[in-house]
């Protein structure tokens, strides 16, 4: 750590990789080299780094990434009943034609590379800046790399209540392995917006969005990473949320052999809410690590994190939460929960949940349960004439189910049930 | 006025709470200092040091060598720095390595009568009686366990050496070794030979290694096969000198079917500088033995200001070597301005238990970064944690624990609780568990919420018209209550004070 970028070659081959031409406008440009030279004084994440205890970051990290044959597009149309605008990024990049028109009513909404052509951006009052927020006290370089190397990006800005949500589409067509995705979104006062995310994106996928939430404003995001067996991923969720507002984040992941997902919130204004959820089912060369870091920094303010994790044939689960409470920030609600079913022998669970608390006057629990599904409910099961792999799918579904309670809109949740259901269904052929 | 007086204390939190934390946090009434003329080892650390201190215990080459070995691999290594805990950097070349009373160089006393009276004075007035015939007839508790008087075998060591040992003719007859290390060095080499080291590397970490470099004394027991130990043991741990580190080592070996008991006290002057403890602890549990090892630590915690204070940076740790063993650790910890201490337990032995009881309370400027680590390597290992934080005053306090299930240990079940409680706002209470759980048949639980207490218990209170709060409180008193009264019945006195905190307010 703390290299300087031409004496360290990793950096510097990782940063030439990813980098894709493009025009720079100032804001921008000003951004990058910022993020490039945080990059440059942190140097990349090592197995030593304690934040990667339980995570092998070298291939995220490594130069090149292996190709990865590409995907069938399949998830395009799961959200179709809520009839989203849909953005399409093809290998990384924005896919105009495949793509709806670049309007909503309720949303300005535009490309990264339209944004930043703007001499004066509200966009760079965001970009860059929540995530350099995020680098401390924890050190965040593969958020610091996307900065400063992305170029493909989609920027909102909410201003209504915005009655369909937005849909960022992934397609994954040629063999180019690195991809690198930046996405801008401000909520203001009042207004309500809703992300979903959807489709396979690369063989190895960097992805940061950057979201702030004004006062009284809602935010949603909906999640599936791709089904690709082999892909890596490294994404960071960057959020500050202002006063009454409101945040809900819910990613499914089913395989991809590398995955790492950090959140990073921020709760600076008086009783906003920040809630966090996942599930995730993996087997064999899977390894799913959910990071999790949610800072108290205001008065009454409520945070949930809760994870789920299924693993089978050697699959890794790994969870890293931690609820920071500052001093001043007293009637702090804070709860996290992390568990894990081990479906056989051969898979782990690993998980560090933190607290750390400066307040007195504040409820934070968490807990953390790992083992394999329940004996006495599964011999109930069978004994009402269920076969036992039925049983087993179905505590597999109440396992996670709590996690997916968390979102906020029922048909999305009943969308992410039946994509759950149907990886089940298809794993027993 | 006191810090604790102009604290805002928040509401819910009761008074009793408050002033139990006070009496506990506040006063330290073994600040006194004995006046004994003292034969130190020039200050620093070097290899001659290290020879010193080698010959002053009249060890044989092989332990010069050892101890020569683990200096030379100290200098190699870093302090740590993840703990949750800030100290002025340590100046280890700044520190006596060696302190005895002078009336102990110069011949041995050959038994108690001979000792110097002014440190019998020194441990009569801290209440370790060592004198046989004042062997404390038992503290009278709420039980009726307490009716019949107990007999305590006690180890004292003063600053470097050990200043005697009580009972132990009467532990022969049973069998039991229990003399000061240096001692069993001398006389029992193939034992040492054959243990020391093994649960705790040389390498282990910084200071284990820089303890194995330079221990000067501590306890060693060892309890042959079958044998259950007739009395309780006890090690009382005192720094007099100044600006001396004091570097214990401990090595307890419970033989196949035998059960010990263990104790161990510690208290320090008021001094304005900071002081150094580096211990090593090692337990070996061979087949179906138990030991049960208790702390309380109320080393010196310096002033509300922080100043001064007993550096606490402990390596302890318990290896379930045979099958059906057991070790379970109970601590109270008071005392020290840093705490560094996680007493560990290595499951290797099947069905092996591993059981560990916290209570660390943390006022003014005391620090503690404390926990346990339970690695479960056999089947059907079982461990359970309950730790207990209390922070008040502008102190910080960490629970920092591991569990680890490990592919091959099969069936295995953890259970761990750790809750907080703040009094104050200008305090810390933190908590970090690493879970790491390789196979699917183990149970791993962790829980931090007062409102997990055992459904079935508040079910059955509810039911008898408590509101969920009264039932909550009974339950988790309850249990608190069986973690002190686990404690030796010389310790439950002073733990007892620490009974009457609460669990309102508090978070996980």
């Amino acid at each position: 750590m703390g290299l300087a970028l031409e004496k360290d070659d990793p950096v510097a081959a990782l940063v030439d990789r990813l980098s894709r031409d493009g025009t720079d406008g100032g804001w921008a440009a000003e951004a990058r080299s910022a993020a490039l030279s945080r990059l440059a004084g942190m140097g990349l994440p090592g197995r030593r780094d304690e934040y990667w205890k339980f995570t092998n970051p070298a291939p995220l990290t490594a130069a090149a990434a292996a190709d990865v044959a590409a995907m069938p597009d399949e998830t395009a149309d799961v959200f179709a009943e809520a009839t989203p605008l849909r953005l399409v990024f093809v290998d990384g990049r924005f896919d105009a034609d495949a793509s709806d028109a670049l309007a909503l009513d309720g949303l300005e909404i535009e490309t990264l590379a339209t944004a930043q052509a703007a001499d004066i951006h509200w966009a760079r009052d965001v970009y860059g800046v929540l995530e350099a927020a995020g680098q401390s006290p924890v050190e965040r370089p593969l958020a610091a790399l996307n900065s400063a190397v992305a170029r493909d990006g989609i920027v909102i800005r909410a201003t209504g209540q915005v009655t369909r949500p937005v849909q960022f589409h992934h397609r994954h067509t040629a063999a180019s392995a690195d991809c690198a995705v930046h996405h801008v979104i401000r909520v203001e006062e009042g207004a309500a917006l809703t992300v979903l995310e959807t489709g396979a994106a690369a063989a190895r996928f960097n992805k940061v969005m950057e979201v702030e939430v004004a006062d009284t404003g809602r935010f949603n995001h909906v999640r599936i990473q791709g089904r690709d067996r082999e892909r890596l991923a490294a994404t960071h969720l960057f959020a500050r949320l202002e006063a009454e507002s409101a945040f809900k984040s819910f990613t499914l992941t089913v395989n991809g052999a590398l995955t790492r997902n950090e959140c990073v919130i921020e709760l600076t204004g008086d009783d906003a809410t920040a809630h966090v959820a996942g599930a995730c089912i993996g087997e064999g060369d899977f390894h799913h690590d959910d990071t999790v870091f949610i800072t108290h920094d205001a008065v009454n303010c409520e945070s949930r994190q809760v994870f789920k994790k299924v693993l089978k044939s050697g699959a890794t689960g790994v969870f890293q939460g931690k609820i920071l409470v500052q001093p001043d920030a007293q009637k702090t609600d804070g709860y996290q929960i992390s568990q894990g079913l081990l479906l056989d022998d051969d898979s782990q669970f690993l998980a560090k949940p933190e607290l750390e608390i400066y307040a007195d006057d504040v409820v934070c629990s968490h807990g953390s349960t790992c083992g394999a599904v329940d004996e006495t409910s599964l011999f109930y099961l069978t004994s009402r004439g269920i076969s036992k792999e039925d049983a087993t799918d179905m505590l597999v579904l109440a396992f996670v189910d709590e996690a997916i309670q968390e979102i906020e809109d029922d048909a999305l949740a009943d969308v992410i049930r039946a994509q759950l259901a149907g990886w089940l269904d298809r794993r027993r052929g | 006025m006191t810090a604790m007086e102009k604290l805002q204390v928040k509401d819910g939190v009761d008074q009793e709470t408050v002033d139990a934390v006070r009496s506990v946090g506040e006063r330290y009434k073994y600040g006194f200092e004995t006046e004994i003329e003292m034969e130190y080892a020039p200050k620093g650390l070097n290899e001659d040091i290290v020879r010193l201190i080698s010959e002053k215990n009249g060890e044989p080459d092989w332990m010069t060598e050892w101890r020569l070995g683990a200096y030379r691999r100290w200098t190699q290594m870093q302090e740590p720095e993840w703990a949750m805990v800030h100290y002025p950097k340590i100046d280890f070349q700044d520190q006596y390595y060696y302190a005895q009373p002078a009336s102990m160089a110069k011949e041995k006393p050959k038994s108690l009568d001979e000792v110097d009276p002014e440190l019998l004075a020194t441990y009569e007035k801290l209440g370790i009686p060592l004198k046989e015939q004042m062997i404390l007839a038992g503290v009278e508790g709420a039980g009726d366990a307490a009716a019949e008087g107990r007999k305590v075998a006690v180890d004292a060591v003063f600053d470097s050496v050990s200043v005697g040992t009580t009972f132990k003719e009467e532990l022969a007859k049973a069998g039991v070794i229990f003399c000061s290390i240096s001692e069993a060095v001398r006389e029992h080499p193939e034992l040492v030979k054959k243990y020391l080291g093994t649960v705790v590397p040389v390498s282990d970490n910084f200071y284990a290694t820089l303890n194995s470099a330079v221990f000067s004394d501590g306890s060693f027991v060892y309890v042959p096969p079958g044998v259950r130990c007739p009395m309780e043991l006890s090690t009382y741990f005192r720094i007099n000198a100044e600006n001396t580190g004091q570097f214990e080592r401990t090595l307890i070996i419970a033989d196949k079917g035998s059960y010990v008991s263990y104790l161990e006290g510690c208290t320090a002057p008021m001094r304005d500088t900071n002081q150094l403890h580096a211990a090593v602890v090692e337990l070996v549990a061979l087949e179906d033995a138990e030991i049960k090892y208790s702390t309380v630590q109320n080393w010196y915690p310096g002033d509300e200001n922080g100043k001064g204070g007993i550096y606490n940076f402990v390596t302890k740790r318990a290896d379930c070597r045979g099958d059906r063993s057991k070790v379970m650790w109970t601590q109270v910890e008071t005392g020290s301005a840093v705490t560094w201490k996680y007493p560990s337990c290595i499951l290797r032995g099947e069905e092996s238990q591993g059981e560990f009881y916290s209570i660390a309370i943390a006022n003014n400027m005391q620090q503690a970064d404390t926990g346990t680590k339970m690695v479960h390597l056999g089947k059907n290992t079982r461990s359970r944690i309950v730790s207990k934080g209390i922070s008040a005053g502008k102190a910080q306090n960490t629970y920092r624990g591991l569990v680890s299930m490990h592919p091959k240990a099969k069936n295995s079940r953890n259970y761990t609780q750790c809750d907080s409680l703040l009094i104050g706002d200008k305090c810390g209470a933190h908590t970090v568990p690493y879970i790491e759980c390789k196979n699917n048949s183990s149970r791993v639980e962790h829980e931090a919420t007062t409102s997990k207490v055992d459904d079935d218990q508040l079910f059955y209170c509810r039911q008898r018209g408590m509101d969920e709060e009264e039932a909550v409180a009974l339950v988790v008193n309850g249990f608190c209550k069986d973690v002190l009264q686990a404690l030796p019945m010389e310790f439950a006195m002073e733990a007892q004070k620490l009974v009457a905190i609460s669990l309102e307010g508090s978070v996980g």
